[in-house]
């Protein structure tokens, strides 16, 4: 491959914009880790049922993509916290490998689910967003990438103000960093957990519908950011917010130089790769100071 | 105002807790004496529904406390200050503090609470942006104090507030539970510091293996023999 000064710009560009959406992605992973010290690894399952609501709303209902949202967000919402209640909260205090066992597990069932009601095709949803690219000097933006970068960026800023600003947010934290004295203050600590998973859920909902104008959707698709995500929050530092921004930020940048400098299949090594170093030198992730 | 039943908790097979009965009247200083492992800090997260009971009763003004869970116990007014202080560690003073008047009837009395916070321990007013970790050990004892006196509460059990604390701190704490005590609020104190302890309670219990053996005023306790040759050691 020739290597260009415009490729690479592009790669940037692109990086960015990409790294928004794994931002918001892994921002609800990081917070159903920070409360209640499970990784949920039917996260990229969540989205991928996202990606189907707002595919079918897109395509047969007529709906503006970004409309779906008010459906997306509640219904992963709600989707979240029964999930919770009828399998992991009762797994709550098991050891982890059962917990990842259960998670992994429902990754599994929903994959398979959605191969059954779904069927395997790949879905591209064309939406009159799909072909609102603009030229940047000698890059192409991709305006519905754009959208997905900024509405990332609010929903990442207003889940932040709640968690800081809000009553109900502050209580969600305080229940992260001391359980028992949550409850000695009069925290009902179950709520809690359940409001989170149930948060955490509802942002797969909105980034669902910021990526169906430019993204495919397939009962597999999960699989790919379910790792991503994985991988952000690790790197960030488990449980921390801004680490999982950066980090969103790094990875999408890794994947996009990534895929237009090293041939197709080896793309990914980067990015592993990277993650790899620096967990070698900070194995706390970049922002996880204080995690014990 | 609390009555405690023939109170028995168990960690698997192991009592901590046997038959343990006991009462705090409204308005009063109650200790409970011990050494490690007595059951102390068991009986206070017992109140507190942070642990279940095999056996007994607890009641807070009459209602049964072992029907309810540990956060509506905590909404009721029973606040603790727990052994290690437990603070909401990334959270900024005035963080832990609003945490403290979390629960619906605390709520609207958090300015007025706020503002006895900061005249017990003007330290923390001046702090009242810093991480809660970054306070020291002293500091951050005042914060869990604090917090629990931010929850408005009736019932306020001290669990070793002076561990680990220098000499003058510990001074300013028993003032603060002196002063909290002429407040009117009604206090169980469980504390290594036994003398001073005993010197202004009015009531005192002293536990052993999970048992209460010696139970007494103030004045009682520190005169018993028993409790002198193996608590003060004379």
């Amino acid at each position: 491959m020739v290597f260009s000064p415009e490729l690479l710009l592009q790669a940037l560009i692109t990086g960015v914009l990409l790294g928004g959406i794994f931002a918001l992605i892994s921002v609800g992973l990081s917070l159903i880790w920070g409360v209640m010290r499970i990784v949920n690894f039917a996260h990229g399952e969540f989205l991928m049922i996202a990606m189907y609501i707002a595919y079918y709303l897109v395509v047969k209902g007529g709906w503006d993509p970004y409309l779906t949202i008010l459906i997306t967000a509640p219904a992963l919402f709600l989707i979240g916290i029964l999930i919770f209640q009828t399998t992991i909260r009762p797994i709550l205090k098991d050891p982890s490998m059962n917990q990842i066992m259960l998670t992994v597990g429902l990754s599994l069932i929903m994959q398979n689910l959605a191969l059954v009601f779904f069927k395997a095709d790949v879905l591209t949803a064309n939406t009159t967003y799909t072909r609102l690219n603009f030229m940047l000097g000698p890059v192409v933006v991709r305006g519905s990438q754009l959208i997905a970068f900024a509405g990332s960026a609010l929903t990442a800023f207003l889940l932040y103000w709640f968690l800081q600003k809000t009553e109900t947010g502050r209580a969600i934290r305080a229940a992260s960093l001391n359980r028992d004295a949550a409850t000695l203050v009069g925290i009902n600590v179950r709520n809690t957990y359940l409001l989170a998973f149930g948060i955490g859920s509802a942002s797969l909902g909105v980034a669902a519908s910021l990526m169906i104008p430019f993204y495919y959707t397939s009962p597999t698709v999960g699989l790919f950011f379910g790792l991503i995500a994985y991988v952000v929050v690790v790197l960030g530092g488990l449980g921390s917010f801004p680490g999982a921004l950066v980090a969103g930020l790094i990875i999408g940048l890794t994947e996009s130089v990534g895929a237009s400098l090293l041939p197709g299949s080896l793309a990914r090594v980067l990015t592993f790769g990277i993650f790899i170093v620096v967990l070698l030198f900070k194995p706390q992730g970049i922002f996880g100071g204080k995690q014990k | 105002m609390l009555e405690i039943k023939n109170l028995r908790v168990q960690y698997g097979a192991f009592a901590a807790l046997q038959d343990v009965s006991l009462s705090i009247n409204d308005g009063q200083v109650v200790s409970i004496v011990g050494a490690n492992g007595a059951g102390k800090t068991t009986l206070i997260n017992t109140i507190s529904g942070l642990l279940r009971p095999v056996s007994g009763q607890i009641s807070f003004d009459g209602k049964d406390l072992l029907q309810m869970e540990g956060h509506n116990i905590a909404s009721m007014g029973i606040a603790q200050v727990p052994e290690g202080r437990k603070l909401f560690s990334d959270m900024t003073v005035y963080e832990n503090l609003l945490m403290g008047s979390y629960s619906k009837h605390a709520r609207p009395q958090r300015q007025k609470q706020l503002e006895m916070v900061y005249e017990l321990f003007p330290i923390l007013k001046a702090r009242d942006k810093q991480l809660a970790r970054t306070l020291s050990g002293g500091e951050q004892q005042m914060l869990a104090i604090g917090r629990a006196v931010m929850m408005c509460p009736r019932l306020m059990m001290f669990d070793e507030p002076s561990l680990g604390l220098a000499p003058k701190i510990v001074q300013s704490i028993f003032e603060v539970i002196l002063r909290l005590k002429a407040a009117g609020l009604t206090i169980m104190l469980v504390e290594q510091n036994v003398r001073q302890s005993l010197q202004i309670s009015d009531y005192a219990y002293v536990l052993e293996t999970g048992r209460v053996v010696i139970q007494g005023s103030g004045q009682e306790v520190l005169a018993n023999e028993h409790t002198r040759a193996a608590y003060l050691g004379i």
